[in-house]
């Protein structure tokens, strides 16, 4: 059974959601606390998939995912790097996706640890456009041509909720979007109900090119702000009273359960 | 060295916040404003230099991508710069000993980033006007939008945070010459000292030190003052009540109650004595089984006088203070409630009392307040409400509520002699000192600037780490007895936990944020997000380790005695030493008089000519029952994973739905991971709440039947079994001294005790806040109108089960269940008519034999759709049903049951009677269901229809309303047309 490494910080508060997803998708989730890997009570390298969940690190004090990124890449960034240059699957959810891209690991376009540091970084996730913290259910095409490992194969569109005030992806140059996706590293795009790409509120922050999710190059580190953890079971779906169904999140853990055998 | 850095947006890319602002300051009717950039300032002290500044703002302060960054170093003042004509700049720091968080994570990201030399930071911010604004007008901006002078400082130009000062007091513990003082030097004692007490109570003071020999120490006068609070103790609840009842200038009654709570509220628990009801009254929190593992808790709590001074801290507090009532039941939080009662927000600025803030205002910060607690613990908000009224500008309420779940039997509450008394969480500082006297006292126009000491800034991430700490301790068995430091602090904590068995602590090792505090500061002082737990000395080191883990401080700060004495000591001074007895029983017991007129409503004779459609689009719009979304959205209402009816329901996932239905599971891991079927099949928790203040001036007892009503119907509308639902009840009132006030408080209390027999539904939790006054300072007063919110907590036997209000298919038949009576006194109807008189609506003596029929019905899957009918009546109802289903209705007045006056089509489409829902059942299991509701009043008055109109058959057979229900949704939105 693939072991899944639950990260838990300071403020982390979604990390149960993603034990109870990765339990239904076949793996042995874990919570461990980042304290518990600072002092080598559990070793990162004794995992198959590392999964960072949602919350508020720190209190997202200095911007959201910030001190969780400056933690990782200060005290874990040796084997974080062995553990995604493995190949591991490395699953960062809203709060976790914004650890990783300020962390460097994501888009991870040069592959350097010099990319955690800001003169390095190429992207960012700021402050949503509506300048509101937003909760609301949305669509998410996964991308034809990505290689991520998490996303390929996924039958049709997710039907995911999401909960921040800080998920607009800015590219530092806006030509990164194009090059993202010429290597095939947007994983997720915000979609309408008909599967077309779609503004406000459809696209609830303003990310540029709709972008929900990236990965990198390799396509075993995948960030997305919006919460499959919060939809694997029907009774989630918000119309289940009216009879509908479908664009569960299960599969992304499901498939980072497969790849951490 | 000192140095301060700006953090702004970089070229090219928005500022959000500054957009925002602009909309803010045209809202002040300032239309100058052309533009506002918003800046952070970080203010960083010690042995550092300009490279670790550098290095600090790169890496640390600034988003390399969307923000750039510059800094000063700083000595004396910060320098000011030159601003192109038209601009102002506007600097806003916290006042010294309010809780920086932010500050505290720049410190810790230092640390991580190995600069270790920053001993001290603080946070501001700067804001840029621009545009055609006069020196006033920045200033009014300032106090209106950017600064709240009661925990923040601003300047027009570069500000400079004080340092914390450290007081040095020459007094240290403070002897008050209690026995020999008259009457009336107690009573200037009690109000000098902040301390709420009567004159009997002093007087019990006084005869105990007498009996001892010796006057009190300021520690044991602060300690009885907390103790025996309003807030604390529940006096008035409590007290004997000699009520007169009047029906013009007649006596029609009269009798002396055994207390409210006793004769009340609590009798009507004992009496339904639900086998379901684990603890009710006695803890932090009132506590239910869920099933034969798992029981869940469920307390509301209102934090009003400290929202009305600073909306922001005062909600974001009382979050975090009922929160840690449900950690003081050894629960894990998995929902937050808020219901908010604010002034109008259209009020002219010219209209606002003295000292009192824009109900706007408040509004727009208890609402940020919320959030930033409940999203940043990750617990959902998703249940509430928000109603307006004059009444509610000086003294705005707040309810927060949380509920928890735990598995049974791990819970503890009895502290033994020899186990340690332990202080886990934040530090203690000279934050809200005087919160327990201060909540029971009436608001001047002066409170701001007096009691600025009460109102506090949360830190919800230590609140989380505590909460973690304190559920692994409860798994491990750790501890004997929890409670929350909330109002009164430690004091309040130690004096009850220790009441049977007495304590002894020492005041010197309680952390403090900084130095210089009095041993009473240090005993009374509500500084947010700790706990007190008695942990048996063999377990004291597994506690301190686990809380090491979890990053949170704990400190062995005394013992639980055996004498049921409490001693409290700062190093080997006795600051106080009380009998446990006496602070518990010595109060002495209230009597209040209380008088009630009962209403004589004028007859407001026939309705005027009015269109039922242009009054409905009206009502749609009015801000109590217009959509909610904009609020809704800014609380994570998903965290958790329970949520499997939202907030907001509907074909588009925007329709009111009357309950919210939890199926915790994620909440339980790892023990829960084996109640995931994905098939459904578990029980499931419905929240909804009720409450109707605009009955409540009128007849006291109606408004609080009418709340009790609306919380049972609309738990019941999601699938509640009706013989499952536990209430809470919370009110808000005005001065229990004034005998009317009294009276309609007998009235309300009455009413609980009849609905909760009526519909056999316990109240397991209550809480009162008093004195909801507001003095001008000329012998003017306001009182809120009294409120009563009932918060149900329902149990559906299967989460399968759960309906929701929205319309679902073309051709299914629309039932109501209930009647309809002549009851328009104080509708939204007459409101908007402008109409006065007339009876509000009474208690439905059918209303829980239809709860009980409509639940069978939804056992046996025949109901499609279930709303409950509130304000504004069938008519709003219907219209919100369609617009969340996205079809039309068709309604034909005629089939409507209705009372014998009920004879216009205006008072079947907007009265507001008692006990009625509209349901939709399909053709097929229309025979079903009629035969489910045989022998009550119950009529199928139309269908759901393919043309999306709402069209209403009047009386007289002809069409009264036709609507597109795009319209109805415009209005209810608040949608501009297209």
């Amino acid at each position: 059974m693939t072991r899944v490494l639950i990260l838990h910080a300071p403020g982390t508060n979604r990390d149960r959601e993603a034990a109870l997803a990765c339990a239904l998708a076949g793996g042995g989730p874990e919570v461990v606390h980042l304290n518990q890997l600072l002092s080598g009570e559990r070793n990162l390298l004794d995992y198959g998939f590392l999964v960072l969940p949602g919350g508020f690190s720190y209190g997202d004090d200095l911007g959201a995912g910030t001190l969780w990124a400056l933690a990782l890449r200060e005290r874990l960034g040796e084997a974080l790097h062995r553990f995604v240059e493995d190949g591991r699957p490395v699953l960062g959810i809203c709060n976790g996706f914004q650890a990783l891209v300020k962390a460097g690991l994501l888009p991870g376009l040069d592959g350097g640890r010099e990319a955690g540091e800001a003169a390095g970084r190429q992207a960012t996730l700021t402050r949503n456009r509506s300048a509101r913290f937003e909760c609301r259910w949305v669509y998410l095409r996964p991308e034809p041509g990505s290689v991520c490992l998490f996303t390929r194969g996924l039958p049709g569109p997710l039907y995911v909720p999401v909960a921040h005030g800080e998920g607009n992806f800015v590219p530092r140059e806006l030509p990164l979007i194009e090059e993202l996706r010429a290597r095939g590293q947007i994983a997720l795009t915000y979609v309408d109900a008909e599967g077309r790409p779609a503004g406000y509120p459809d696209n609830p922050n303003g990310s540029a090119g709709n972008v929900a999710g990236i990965c990198n190059p390799a396509g075993n580190v995948l960030g997305l702000m919006p919460h499959p953890e919060d939809h694997i079971l029907p009774h989630q779906h918000p119309r289940w009273t009216r009879g509908e169904s479908g664009g569960l999140g299960l599969p992304i853990f499901a498939s980072g359960v497969q790849a951490g055998r | 060295m000192r140095y301060r850095v700006i953090v702004g947006s970089a070229p090219g890319q928005t500022d959000p916040r500054g957009a925002g602002l602009c909309a803010e300051i045209a809202t002040l009717g300032i239309e100058g404003a052309s533009e506002a950039q918003t800046f952070d300032l970080y203010f960083l002290e010690g042995d550092i230099d300009d490279d670790a500044v550098e290095y600090l703002a790169r890496e640390l302060l600034a988003d390399p991508v969307v923000q750039r960054y510059r800094w000063e170093r700083l000595n004396g003042a910060p320098r000011e710069e030159p601003l192109e004509a038209g601009t102002w700049a506007v600097e806003v720091c916290l006042l010294p000993g309010v809780t920086d968080a932010v500050a505290e994570s720049l410190l810790a990201g230092a640390r991580l980033l190995g600069v270790g030399g920053l001993t001290w930071a603080a946070t501001g911010q700067r804001y840029l006007l621009r545009g055609r604004l006069s020196e006033a007008e920045v200033h009014r901006i300032a106090r209106s939008l950017l600064c709240n002078e009661v925990i923040q400082q601003y300047r027009l130009g570069p500000i400079l945070p004080a340092r914390t000062a450290v007081r040095r007091d020459d007094v240290w513990v403070e002897r008050i010459p209690l026995r020999a003082a008259s009457p009336e030097e107690l009573a200037r004692l009690s109000r000098e000292r902040l301390l709420s007490l009567d004159g009997a109570e002093m007087a019990a003071i006084q005869r105990y030190f007498a009996a001892a020999g010796r006057d009190p120490t300021d520690v044991e006068l602060e300690t009885l003052a907390q103790t025996w609070s309003e807030h604390c103790v529940h006096k008035t609840f409590k007290a004997v009540v000699d009520y007169e009842e009047y029906e013009g200038d007649r006596l029609v009654r009269q009798e002396r109650i055994d207390g409210l709570l006793r004769s009340f509220i609590r009798a009507a628990t004992e009496r339904i004595a639900a086998p379901w009801v684990r603890s009710a009254f006695v803890d932090n929190a009132g506590i239910i089984d869920l099933d034969e593992n798992l029981e869940v808790s469920f307390k509301v709590e209102t934090h009003n006088h400290p929202s009305a001074l600073e909306p922001f801290g005062g909600a974001n507090t009382g979050v975090g203070g009922v929160v840690r009532d449900i950690i003081g039941v050894s629960a894990r939080p998995i929902a937050n409630t808020d219901v908010l009662c604010f002034g109008p927000t259209d009020l002219p600025f010219a209209a606002l009392p003295a000292g009192v803030l824009h109900p706007r205002r408040v509004y727009s910060g208890v609402v940020a307040g919320i959030e930033d607690y409940g999203n940043k613990m990750g617990i959902p908000t998703v249940n509430g409400a928000i109603l307006f009224h004059p009444g509610y500008t000086a003294n705005p309420l707040v309810y927060c509520g949380c509920l928890g779940i735990a598995p049974k039997g791990r819970h503890r509450k009895q502290a033994r002699p020899g186990d340690r008394v332990v202080v886990i969480g934040g530090r203690t500082g000279r934050d809200g000192l005087h919160g327990a006297t201060f909540s029971s006292a009436e608001l001047t126009h002066e409170t701001g600037a007096v009691a600025g000491g009460a109102v506090q800034i949360g830190n919800p991430i230590t609140e989380k780490l505590v909460l973690e700490a304190v559920l692994e301790a409860r798994d491990r068995g750790l501890y004997t007895a929890i409670t929350d430091c909330g109002a009164g602090g430690l004091s309040s904590a130690v004096g009850e936990m220790g009441r049977e068995v007495g304590a002894t602590v020492q005041l010197e090792q309680v952390p403090l944020k900084y130095q210089g505090l009095r041993p009473w500061e240090i005993w009374l002082s509500e500084a947010q997000e700790r706990m007190v737990l008695a942990v048996p000395p063999e377990h004291v080191e597994e506690l301190l380790e686990v809380c090491r883990r979890w990053d949170v401080e704990a400190t062995v700060i005394g013992t639980f005695r055996s004498d049921r004495r409490l001693v409290v000591r700062y190093g080997s001074e006795v600051v106080a030493d009380l009998d446990m007895e006496f602070l518990h029983e010595g109060l002495p017991r209230r009597e209040l008089r209380a008088v009630w007129r009962r209403d004589v409503p004028a007859d407001p004779g026939r309705l005027p000519p009015t269109d039922p459609g242009e009054l409905l689009l009206r009502l749609l719009a009015d801000p109590d029952i217009a959509s909610k979304e904009s609020v809704i959205r800014r609380y994570d209402h998903e965290v958790q994973g329970a949520t499997v009816v939202k907030p907001l329901v509907g074909r588009r996932n925007d329709g009111p739905g009357d309950a919210t239905v939890l199926l915790p599971l994620a909440a339980l891991w790892p023990e829960g991971a084996a109640r995931a079927p994905s098939d459904g099949g578990q029980p499931a928790l419905a929240l909804g709440c009720g409450l109707a203040p605009r009955f409540g001036m009128r007849d006291p007892y109606a408004m609080a039947w009418a709340a009790i009503d609306e919380a049972i119907r609309n738990v019941v509308a999601v699938g509640a079994d009706p013989d499952r639902i536990a209430l809470l009840d919370n009110f808000c009132w005005g001065s229990p001294q004034r005998p009317e006030q009294m009276g309609a408080l007998v009235q309300a209390a009455r009413a609980c005790y009849d609905a909760a027999l009526a519909y056999g539904t316990p109240f397991i939790s209550g809480k009162d806040s008093l004195n909801n006054e507001y003095g001008d300072g000329a012998g003017g007063r306001i009182a809120i109108p009294p409120t009563l919110l009932i918060s149900s907590l329902g149990l559906l036997p299967d989460v399968r089960l759960a309906v929701t209000m929205d319309v679902k298919e073309c051709g299914n038949a629309l039932y109501i269940v209930g009647l309809t009576r002549h009851e328009l006194g104080e509708s939204y109807l007459q409101r908007y008519l402008k109409l006065e008189g007339g009876r509000v609506p009474q208690p439905s003596p059918e209303g829980p034999a239809l709860a009980r029929a409509l639940h069978a019905a939804m056992r046996r899957g025949l109901v499609r759709a279930c709303h409950d009918l509130s304000e504004g009546g069938l008519a709003v109802a219907a219209a919100e049903m369609a617009l969340a289903g996205e079809a039309g209705l068709h309604l034909d007045l005629r089939q409507v049951p209705r009372g014998d006056d009920a004879d216009e089509d205006l008072v079947l489409l907007f009265a507001e009677s008692n006990a009625r829902y509209l349901v939709e059942v399909r053709p097929g299991d229309e025979p079903a269901f009629v035969e489910v509701m045989a022998g009550l009043p119950c009529a199928r008055i139309g269908q759901v229809e393919r043309i999306p109109h709402l069209v209403v058959t009047g009386l007289s057979g002809r069409e009264v309303l036709n609507l597109p229900v795009r319209s109805l949704r415009r209005a209810w939105k608040g949608e501009a047309k297209a």
